[in-house]
């Protein structure tokens, strides 16, 4: 199992107010699956994608990602576990403005300990994947959305991870990158990856092998996606 | 990717950010470097200055000592020269010579002529030129006039002392020297013949008109004299020059040659040319005394300048002491701030990078070399800013200083040679807490609110 959540809640508290994000949430993905998780905004979606990411600790219930409980690690342990174990990816890109795009999808390669020229020869790779080679020394600024998001893609990809966590990747890119990242997503996880996608897209279900409704936090229902076919 | 490829890439990425941490930190190193040097110019100023006076000073002060030894050889000289032209002026006369006789009636009482060998064969130093004579008022019979006989042998050489060219010639035998009155009565020429007590003389010199007793006088020599008036081996008076002394010469005189003659006694011939001898003598005291207040003048002169540039040196000690602090925290304090805003501006991409994996200790190091280089740049700029500040205010130039003048300092090579490391240590502390908050932030927060 490449990532197993049981009864995972999260509650969010301040003065004057209780927020349970997450509530009772289990949830396994295996190799070469992809995972579709749909809701209203303020359903929790982000909340389970970054508790399954080791990025915000659950309340209650364990995470378990390759088997491995991220938050018993210490916080630099889980920074290199997250580093060379899973890959994000997001709706804004969150890409390093003043790096090129060589530079951005090579620094995961830093925080992983790999040699520099085994990390620029999977960034050249990469960017030629992605169909970034002409753009591979531009900044962010000069690239289209589509680009940025798969230069976000490459840089998911670059310690190559066994999971990847999407959130709403799709959310500001027209139809024909959208599909494309879509299409990506799909084919990392038939390649024995495993994908959980957070999004709004119903296009991003049908690449699924699974959707699943989040509703206050709690997983409503959960059904086969036409990935799965 | 490095991490200091990552610095440089942001640097260059917020440029005004950088340049005012680097304008921050060359301001406090400019201040500190500027400090050290424009103190080490004040020294060194000070103590060339010090010098140029000290030379000047002491210029003054030899020539005027010069000036003195001058005006004290002259006056020797001149007080010799006085002497010399006064004459004898120092009579040493038999213990019985009555004083009141002796200017009444000239010399009366007589001593043996061995004294003035005996005077000779001494060590005196308080007279010179001894002249044994005898002197009579007698009548020139073949002529019928009374005059003052003298008769001389020529004077005696001291022993002890060189020999010095005599203040009057011997009257050889058979000559006569003549006064001024009575060869112009007698209408006596140079080489005339004159009979005196029946005996022939020649007329050897003749004096010029002295309008003293000299002008009825006439010198034989002392032999003849001596015949003529029946006092064989004996002489009236021993005639000297004093030394040229300062103080009570005569007491000196006296003491000197009762020891030596204790059946005699000395008079001095005071005159006008004694009184300016003394004049000069006081002259150079006064010039003694007055080089003596140049020296007093000049250190204290020396002493005004020295305070003033103390002063001067302790002001700017002073001023640099409150300014350098000030300039420094004021740095510290900036650097903090801005390194504290670059933290909120990188909010974001700090987030990312803690979420791709980056651990803080990555994420302390990517904000510690940005401080590091600005610390470099403002350091190295900072010097050159802070020497030149210090090189012109400190009017290093216009001084003549030469550079290794200025680097004989150790203080000032060790604070140039310190100065990027200390811009270094500063900018790290100061961004310490600012990279510390950045490694704490929660990427969960950042990619939420994202």
């Amino acid at each position: 199992m490449l990532l197993q959540l049981d009864s995972v809640s999260k509650t969010y508290k301040d003065a004057h107010s209780t927020v349970h994000a997450v509530e009772d949430v289990s949830l396994q993905i295996s190799e070469g699956e992809f995972v579709a998780v749909q809701g209203p905004s303020g359903c929790g979606k982000s909340t389970l994608l970054l508790t399954a990411g080791g990025l915000l600790k659950p309340d209650a219930g364990s995470v378990k990602v390759n088997d491995q409980d991220p938050y018993a690690m210490t916080p630099d342990a889980r920074a290199e576990f997250r580093a060379q174990s899973i890959g994000f990816v997001f709706q804004q890109f969150h890409l390093v403005p003043y790096l090129s795009v060589l530079e951005n999808v090579m620094a995961p390669g830093m925080a992983a300990k790999s040699s520099i020229s085994e990390i620029r020869e999977r960034a050249l790779h990469l960017t030629e994947r992605f169909g970034l080679v002409d753009r591979r020394h531009h900044v962010p600024a000069k690239l289209s959305s589509g680009e940025r998001q798969r230069a976000a893609m490459a840089r998911a990809l670059l310690n190559q991870p066994k999971l990847l966590l999407a959130d709403e990747p799709t959310g500001n890119l027209d139809h024909q990158n959208a599909e494309t990242v879509l299409n990506d997503l799909s084919e990392f996880a038939a390649n024995n990856g495993a994908v959980l996608l957070v999004t709004h897209d119903e296009r991003a279900v049908a690449h699924a092998q699974r959707g699943i409704i989040l509703q206050d936090g709690k997983i409503a229902t959960t059904s086969i996606g036409s990935g799965a076919e | 990717m490095t991490v200091w490829k990552l610095a440089l890439r942001e640097i260059r990425h917020r440029k005004f950010s950088f340049l005012m941490g680097v304008i921050s930190v060359t301001t406090a190193v400019a201040c500190l470097v500027g400090a050290q040097t424009l103190l080490r110019a004040d020294r060194v100023i000070t103590e060339q200055l010090l010098t140029e006076k000290q030379s000047e000073i002491e210029h003054a002060v030899a020539a005027k000592e010069e000036a003195v030894k001058q005006a004290g050889v002259e006056l020797e000289d001149a007080m010799r020269k006085h002497m010399k032209g006064l004459g004898f002026n120092v009579l040493i006369l038999p213990i019985e010579q009555s004083r009141s006789e002796l200017l009444l009636k000239g010399m009366t009482a007589s001593m043996p002529e061995s004294y003035v060998d005996k005077l000779a064969s001494s060590k005196i130093v308080s007279v010179n030129h001894l002249l044994p004579s005898v002197s009579r008022r007698v009548q020139w019979p073949e002529h019928d006039r009374e005059v003052i006989l003298i008769g001389t042998r020529g004077e005696v050489p001291i022993l002890h002392r060189g020999l010095k060219k005599p203040l009057l010639e011997e009257v050889a035998e058979g000559k006569i020297v003549v006064g001024y009155e009575i060869h112009k009565d007698l209408k006596l020429k140079v080489g005339d013949k004159v009979t005196f007590k029946e005996r022939k003389f020649t007329v050897s010199v003749l004096h010029p008109e002295r309008g003293s007793t000299d002008d009825v006088t006439i010198w034989i020599n002392l032999g003849q004299a001596q015949e003529i008036l029946g006092m064989q081996n004996l002489i009236n008076a021993i005639l000297a020059l004093e030394c040229g002394c300062t103080g009570d010469r005569i007491s000196v005189i006296r003491e000197e040659i009762s020891a030596i003659l204790p059946g005699t006694q000395v008079v001095e011939k005071y005159s006008e040319a004694l009184a300016r001898a003394e004049a000069r003598e006081k002259a150079k005291e006064s010039a003694e005394s007055s080089l003596a207040r140049e020296q007093e003048s000049g250190e204290a002169l020396l002493q005004q300048e020295k305070q003033a540039r103390n002063q001067l040196e302790q002001q700017h000690a002073g001023f640099a002491s409150v300014l350098v602090p000030l300039v420094l925290i004021g740095s510290v304090v900036t650097i903090f701030l801005l390194a504290l805003m670059n933290t909120r501006q990188r909010t974001e991409e700090i987030g990312i990078l803690r979420a791709i994996g980056f651990k803080s200790k990555q994420i302390i190091l990517v904000f510690l070399s940005k401080a590091m280089l600005i610390g470099i740049a403002g350091g190295l700029a900072g010097i050159a800013l802070g020497f030149w500040f210090g090189w012109s205010l400190g009017g290093v130039a216009s001084n003549g200083i030469d550079w290794e003048k200025l680097f004989e300092a150790d203080s000032l090579k060790f604070t140039i040679a310190m100065a990027p490391v200390l811009a270094v240590v500063l900018t790290g502390i100061a961004s310490w807490l600012p990279a510390l908050i950045a490694a704490r932030q929660d990427p969960a927060l950042v990619l939420q609110s994202g």
